[in-house]
């Protein structure tokens, strides 16, 4: 298998483009990271997008997609796995590559959801839980992580003020993202004050949905100015759908796997890791991942986040971006958003910038982490 | 836009019902009480009123603040998304009323809340190419809010009546207009339906301030003047907030708008809202102020218009109720009373 390489990314603001649609959005991503690389031609065009079939917008927009970049007749694959769509496209544009099946494959996310109403939303974001016993019955997966979150309490007698520095990292670290749709700091009694959404979770721990496209160009040459990045290991695990069909409702089966798949073709330990982007739209997420990977022995995941452990300084920076809470929740488009952001934390030029960054992961979920993909991006 | 002929304001009238309910008691039956609220509280028109009363009322102030009869009317128009009748025109009750039939011109305005500065606008081609002498156009409405929706916090009813005359006549006159609407669908309520349906946050940006702004922005470009040369300033008041947020986005101060800023005491009177502010500003305004008022409606348009109050008004305003008295005249009910009022119990 070859090495794979990151030769160019891209991104948009992530905001409510009420003017644009997600054509629009997806080219304009795509032309920037055209512009970074030196790439002369394209072998196929893999598009993540989680929320346009479930709204009722589009479906296969992978076509448009390569017909509004001039890429006529090319490799055009649609990824719709919800929330994990676009870590998926990575890992097969990535896989392709590998494999010499292909040279160039530009990924591309896009998300656009703001002309939807809440519940249409919150309802498309619903059909990746359990359908039978889950979404039929109206639960919504805010409502999932906020039971998760009421046992983890119930188990290990901490407090919602207890997650709070997950959101209060992820909102300070996006001040300095220009491209975050929420560029403030908030504070932890700010936070304690916030009006509840689904007890325990509050408004100002739930992460909001916004319109974006991200891109990357996956190539078997670096074919870029910058420092080379490569996609050093990926990892792919499933787990059941339904929360009361797992054995341990507190251990992300598939945040484990997924992680020690991707560490082991990376051929690192998990300790080298030094910089992370999860799917985070509440506290109790990031905690649970982080306990799932063995940053955190069981119960303690809350200390990371009071001991600054999740900071830009600290030993498992997360959300340096701005994380789901504060440069936005992405969806399908997420995955693809964290490697161009984590190629930037590589080339050591990201906003807030980890200290000689040599390894950093991202991973992104459909659901409560029924599909869980993770992909560990390495400098040379 | 602007006449051939000179037009302004003769008379003008305003109407706010007594009743009020506090959007913290809205709050308590639907939310406990959480959450933030987007006004104090809103007006609720009475069992007996509705737009057809608001309109007689509003008019006949207007009427005494000018020096004209009804019976020079050459037209009485209504703006409202709350007429009384599907089919019959709110209008021939009111021009009855008022004493302005039977040759008279007479239509119902609907623009969802700028239903009555359109009507405005119509008087003044009719003032202003001599086909009349004075247009009654008036703004009312008793609006609409589903039960828990967040629009029931400051939907309200309220009445605005402008008379359009000869600048000669007027209290303030027209200098300049100016009308933007594209098809943009933030809000609308299909013809069978009780209530309005919205689009959230789209209402928003896209919809209220990218109007707004565009139309009192291509106005205050046509006249080259800039927000430091208006003494007063009245955007439509959905709820609190917009208005006071697009002012700032145009650069006016929270001084250009206090004066006629209403919507956190009355709520949302739709029609009548940028009217309203606009009689509360004509109750106070000096001899040579200026006043820039954009109204909105959605689906979704802006009207702007700057006006000159001239030496008239001082003699004439006092002729009939000011807008503030219908404001601070307040008696509250409680949701049991403002849902029997509204016609929110379905039983049976």
């Amino acid at each position: 298998m070859r090495p794979v390489y990151i030769a160019g990314t891209g991104m948009t603001a992530v905001a409510e483009h009420w003017t644009r649609t997600a054509l629009s959005l997806a080219r304009d991503a795509a032309h920037l990271a055209l512009q970074q690389s030196t790439i002369n031609r394209i072998d196929g065009v893999y598009v993540a997008n989680g929320s346009g079939a479930p709204l009722g917008l589009h479906q296969n927009i992978a076509p448009a997609v390569a017909h509004a970049l001039d890429l006529h007749g090319v490799e055009a694959i649609s990824f719709e796995s919800a929330g994990a769509a676009g870590g998926l496209a990575i890992r097969h544009a990535a896989t392709a590559v590998a494999a010499g099946v292909a040279d160039a494959i530009l990924v591309v996310g896009v998300e656009k959801v703001s002309d939807f109403l809440d519940e249409h939303r919150e309802e498309s974001m619903a059909l990746t839980s359990d359908t039978d016993w889950e979404s039929l019955h109206g639960v919504t997966l805010t409502a999932q992580w906020a039971m998760l979150m009421r046992k983890y309490m119930h188990d290990y007698a901490v407090t919602p003020h207890d997650f709070a520095p997950f959101p209060v990292n992820a909102h300070a670290n996006a001040v300095a993202n220009k491209l975050a749709l929420y560029r403030f700091a908030i504070s932890a009694d700010k936070l304690a004050g916030a009006g509840m959404i689904a007890d325990p979770l509050s408004l100002l721990d739930s992460a909001t949905m916004a319109d974006g496209a991200a891109a990357v160009i996956i190539s078997a040459t670096p074919a870029s100015a910058a420092p080379p990045v490569r996609i050093s290991g990926s990892g792919v695990a499933s787990a059941p759908v339904a929360l009361h069909e797992r054995t341990d409702l507190l251990d992300l089966s598939a945040v484990r796997l997924s992680s020690q798949r991707a560490l082991h073709a990376a051929g690192i330990p998990a300790n080298h890791i030094q910089a992370f982007d999860l799917h985070d739209p509440h506290g109790i997420a990031a905690v649970l991942a982080f306990e799932a990977m063995g940053y955190a022995a069981r119960g303690t995941g809350t200390q990371l986040g009071s001991s600054n452990a999740i900071r830009p300084d600290g030993s498992v920076p997360v959300a340096l971006s701005g994380g789901c809470k504060a440069r936005g929740d992405l969806f399908g488009a997420l995955g693809v958003y964290q490697i161009a952001e984590l190629t930037a934390q590589l080339r050591h030029t990201a906003a807030n910038q980890v200290p000689n960054c040599q390894h950093a992961m991202a991973q992104s979920m459909a659901g409560i982490a029924n599909t869980v993909v993770t992909h560990i991006l390495s400098r040379d | 836009m602007k006449p051939n002929r000179p037009v302004g304001i003769v008379g003008y009238g305003a109407y706010v019902p007594r009743y009020r309910i506090a959007a913290k008691e809205i709050s308590r039956v639907w939310t406990d009480g959480h959450g933030g609220v987007p006004v104090s509280a809103k007006s609720v028109p009475g069992p007996d009123e509705d737009v057809i009363t608001m309109s007689i009322e509003a008019a006949r102030n207007a009427i005494k603040r000018s020096d004209m009869q009804a019976s020079e009317l050459t037209a009485v128009w209504i703006g409202s998304e709350s007429h009384p009748y599907s089919v019959k025109p709110s209008g021939t009750i009111v021009a009855d009323a008022l004493g302005a039939t039977p040759f008279v011109s007479s239509a119902d305005f609907e623009f969802a809340c700028k239903a009555g500065s359109e009507a405005l606008t119509a008087g003044m081609g009719m003032v202003g190419s001599g086909m009349a002498n004075y247009v009654m156009a008036i703004g009312a409405d008793t609006a609409q809010g589903r039960p828990g929706d967040a629009l029931e916090y400051t939907a309200a009813a309220g009445a605005a009546a402008l008379i359009v005359g000869p600048a000669a006549e007027s209290l303030a006159t027209i200098e300049e207009t100016v009308s933007y609407v594209t098809d943009t669908p933030d809000f609308f309520r299909r013809a069978d339906r009780p209530y309005p349906v919205h689009g959230n946050r789209f209402t928003g940006e896209p919809a209220y301030f990218m109007q707004v702004r565009s139309a009192t922005q291509a106005l205050l470009q046509q006249l080259g003047v800039s927000p430091n040369d208006i003494t007063h300033a009245v955007f439509h008041q959905p709820n609190a907030r917009f208005p006071q947020a697009v002012a700032k986005q145009l650069g006016f101060s929270a001084e250009q708008i206090q004066t006629g800023l209403l919507a956190n005491r009355i709520g949302n009177t739709y029609s009548a809202a940028a009217l309203l502010g606009l009689t509360a500003v004509f109750d106070v305004a000096q001899p040579g102020d200026t006043i820039l008022m954009a109204s909105y409606g959605s689906g979704s348009g802006s009207d702007a218009y700057l006006l000159r109050v001239t030496d008239a008004i001082l003699a004439r305003r006092d002729r009939a109720p000011k807008t503030l008295r219908y404001v601070e005249r307040e008696y509250f009910v409680d949701y049991a009373v403002y849902a029997k009022w509204r016609d929110k119990l379905v039983m049976g």
